[in-house]
């Protein structure tokens, strides 16, 4: 192998994919700027303080958990944790079983994504049916979501209507409304039918308990309009420690995540439904999940457990642009999920550390994040264990021969002048395989060696 | 489970013990997340009448104008609170047909629907509805035009002040313009499961 994983997946991407990737999330990316600066004098320290608070709580994440824990049940939440992913799936079967329920509905929940709840279930004979309809699109195709807030951002509508068509939803038709009039005709039945709801959660406050959730569509709300019962799958990160950060936070995730002021529906759930009201759960669970989160926790890269998902980085990130989210193959893509999904790999680190290094580390991740994140930082750590521990590596010269020169003052002049053959040479010819890698998708500049030195000797202060 | 909560508590105590400091909790002024550029010192019902029109509400302030708007569109089927109808009742003609309760096995049947708002939210445009006060969740959602009636003195300036007044009612929904979706190709189609208009009645 002489080029990386994410530059293979990257080089098969269809020229009008790559376009449509490229300017969507650019577009994204302005609006969500103008919308920032237009709205606060500072948007910059909104940003800041969410990432103290943020940080906050998973520092202290040993007192928030049974404090929440404690908050729910007083509430009549049932709280269950899990440690893995398999657990978490368990858990989710449990309640299942002892309702005798086998149908689900699912509003977006990237964790049932990490922890695959839907196979898990359809061995089990229950259906588990996708609400977003983007998430629902990816579901009928068998396909993976490539953005974190955009599941088919790689889509055309032309893909959809015939996957629309094939799925019996009605004869070729290729425009957007009609597309989301057909998923709105067949889905209400679906909601209808179902006998549980499951979530997840974008906050948990520590002081109230309240369960946060915000969609666009509102399915999260027909799925607790709908079924009786509901299940919420949370990682443990996602707790703030007062309602009035539930403010701030809100504020940023909807403005990063689309340019949005606020997401349509924005949801304050902190128990069963009102004993007056005649729709919606009776039962609600809760399920803490880990999958890996208390070692990402132990690690040097624990800023990460900030995110709150809201795909800005994606947004801004020229390897993202170029690549697409198929090509980190994984739940997170991105530079988010540059750091995280290299660390929830666990044992499979070497299988995902191709990602650490995608980056240019520009920091435009960095300066969007509503939290604030170090990525940049984050993967210069995690490119630092993937060289101790010997994960395998390709497309990265040797760097022994630079060092020495580097060391020593009088071979780095005389590289530098003698550099001026590498202008001369055939490059792509050397029998370097990293080389040949390297130039095969970038251009080598001419060589300048020298010329900053003679400036700076001959400038007349 | 017993047994993955306290795995999990006691890693979670691991990860953080070599730590020499915690991160602190910052405090901050309310002001910090007030979209001050928006509100200006203008009145809550100008802001919120502007707001939602960004997000494509509707703000009507008398029942005529429902009813007009209710039959240029041809929604002539729905449901309404029973608290509220009662005095709706007169403003509407014996074309409309509308009932007080809803029947979830006929939820295409309700063209439109009216319950009550506890609130909105002025610099964002948003209707505030809780679970004591909406008749039912299924009647707020499903049709394709949803009204709620809302007391003008019920406006919040910010998200801040909205969230102070949360309460203890289990279900509040925060609804700002209708259900929409970008997902085919960032295109706006709204009316995606829930109404593809929400209107604010405010009296
Ligand atoms: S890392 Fe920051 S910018 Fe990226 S998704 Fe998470 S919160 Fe958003």
């Amino acid at each position: 192998m002489v080029t990386e994983k994410i530059d293979q997946f990257a080089a098969t991407l269809p020229a009008e994919k790559r376009r449509s990737v490229y300017e969507s999330t650019k577009a994204t990316h302005e609006k969500r700027t103008k919308v920032l600066f237009d709205h606060f004098p500072d948007p910059n320290r909104l940003r800041l303080i969410a990432g103290e608070i943020k940080q906050h709580v998973i520092e202290n994440l040993d007192t928030y958990l049974p404090a929440v824990e404690a908050k729910l049940q007083s509430h009549g939440v049932i709280v269950h944790w899990a440690a893995t992913a398999e657990a978490a799936n368990e858990a989710v079967l449990g309640i299942m079983r002892a309702r005798g329920a086998t149908k689900m509905v699912k509003a977006k929940t990237m964790v049932s994504e990490e922890i695959e709840l839907e196979p898990f279930l359809k061995k089990h004979g229950i259906e588990a049916l996708e609400t977003d309809l983007g998430e629902f699109i990816v579901q009928i195709d068998h396909d993976h979501p490539s953005h974190i807030v955009r599941p088919i951002i790689h889509k055309s509508r032309r893909e959809i209507a015939t996957s629309f068509e094939r799925e019996g939803l009605g004869a070729y038709n290729d425009d957007p409304g009609t597309i989301t009039r057909r998923a709105r005709e067949f889905l209400r039945q679906k909601y209808l039918q179902a006998d549980v709801g499951l979530t997840g959660a974008n906050f948990v406050s520590a002081e109230s308990g309240r369960i946060v959730l915000v969609t666009n569509e509102g399915n999260s709300r027909f799925c607790l309009a709908a079924t009786k019962c509901h299940i919420a799958l949370v990682g443990i990160e996602k707790i703030l420690p007062r309602d009035r950060d539930l403010a701030l936070l809100l504020n940023l995730l909807a403005r990063s995540a689309t340019a949005q002021q606020l997401t349509v529906y924005t949801e304050f759930i902190s128990g069963p439904k009102a004993a007056s009201q005649p729709d919606g759960p009776e039962e609600m669970h809760v399920i803490f999940v880990d999958n890996g989160r208390t070692d990402v926790l132990a690690s040097e890269c624990r800023d990460i457990l900030r995110c709150i998902r809201c795909g800005a980085c994606l947004n801004v990130c020229p390897i993202y642009r170029q690549a697409s989210g198929h090509a980190y193959r994984s739940v997170y893509p991105g530079p988010v999920g540059a750091v995280l999904s290299p660390l929830l790999a666990g044992e499979k680190f070497p299988d995902k550390v191709d990602l650490v290094k995608a980056s240019s580390l520009c920091g435009a991740c960095n300066e969007v994040c509503p939290v604030n994140i170090p990525i940049p930082d984050l993967l210069l750590r995690l490119r630092d264990k993937a060289k101790r521990e010997g994960a395998p590596s390709c497309g990265t010269p040797p760097m022994g021969a630079w060092a020495l020169l580097a060391s020593q003052p009088t071979a780095w002049k005389a590289a530098l002048f003698g550099g001026k053959v590498m202008n001369y040479l055939p490059l792509n010819l050397l029998p370097i395989p990293a080389a040949q890698a390297w130039l095969k998708t970038r251009t080598l500049p001419a060589w300048r060696g020298g010329e900053f030195r003679r400036w700076l000797k001959n400038r007349t202060r | 489970m017993t047994a993955d909560r306290e795995q999990i508590l006691s890693r979670v105590r691991a990860a953080l013990a070599p730590l020499p400091v915690r991160a602190a909790l910052p405090d901050y002024d309310a002001e910090l997340t007030v979209a001050r550029k928006l509100l200006g010192d203008r009145d809550l019902l100008t802001v919120f009448a502007e707001r939602i029109k960004l997000v494509n509400g509707l703000l009507l302030t008398d029942v005529a104008a429902l009813v007009g708007h209710l039959r240029a569109g041809g929604w002539m089927r729905g449901y309404c609170d029973p608290l509220l109808w009662p005095q709706l009742a007169t403003h509407f003609g014996p074309e409309f047909t509308v009932e007080t309760v809803f029947d979830r096995t006929r939820v295409d049947h309700f063209a439109f629907s009216i319950t009550r708002a506890v609130g909105a939210i002025a610099e964002t445009g948003t209707i505030i509805l809780n679970d004591r006060t909406t008749a039912s969740r299924l009647g707020a959602l499903t049709p394709w035009v949803h009204v709620t009636v809302l007391d003008r003195a019920a406006i919040y300036p910010d998200l801040g002040h909205a969230i102070a007044a949360l309460g203890d009612d289990p279900n509040v929904i925060w609804v700002t313009g209708p259900s929409k979706t970008a997902d085919v190709e960032g295109i706006l189609i709204e009316g995606v499961h829930g109404p593809g208009q929400q209107i604010a009645l405010v009296v």
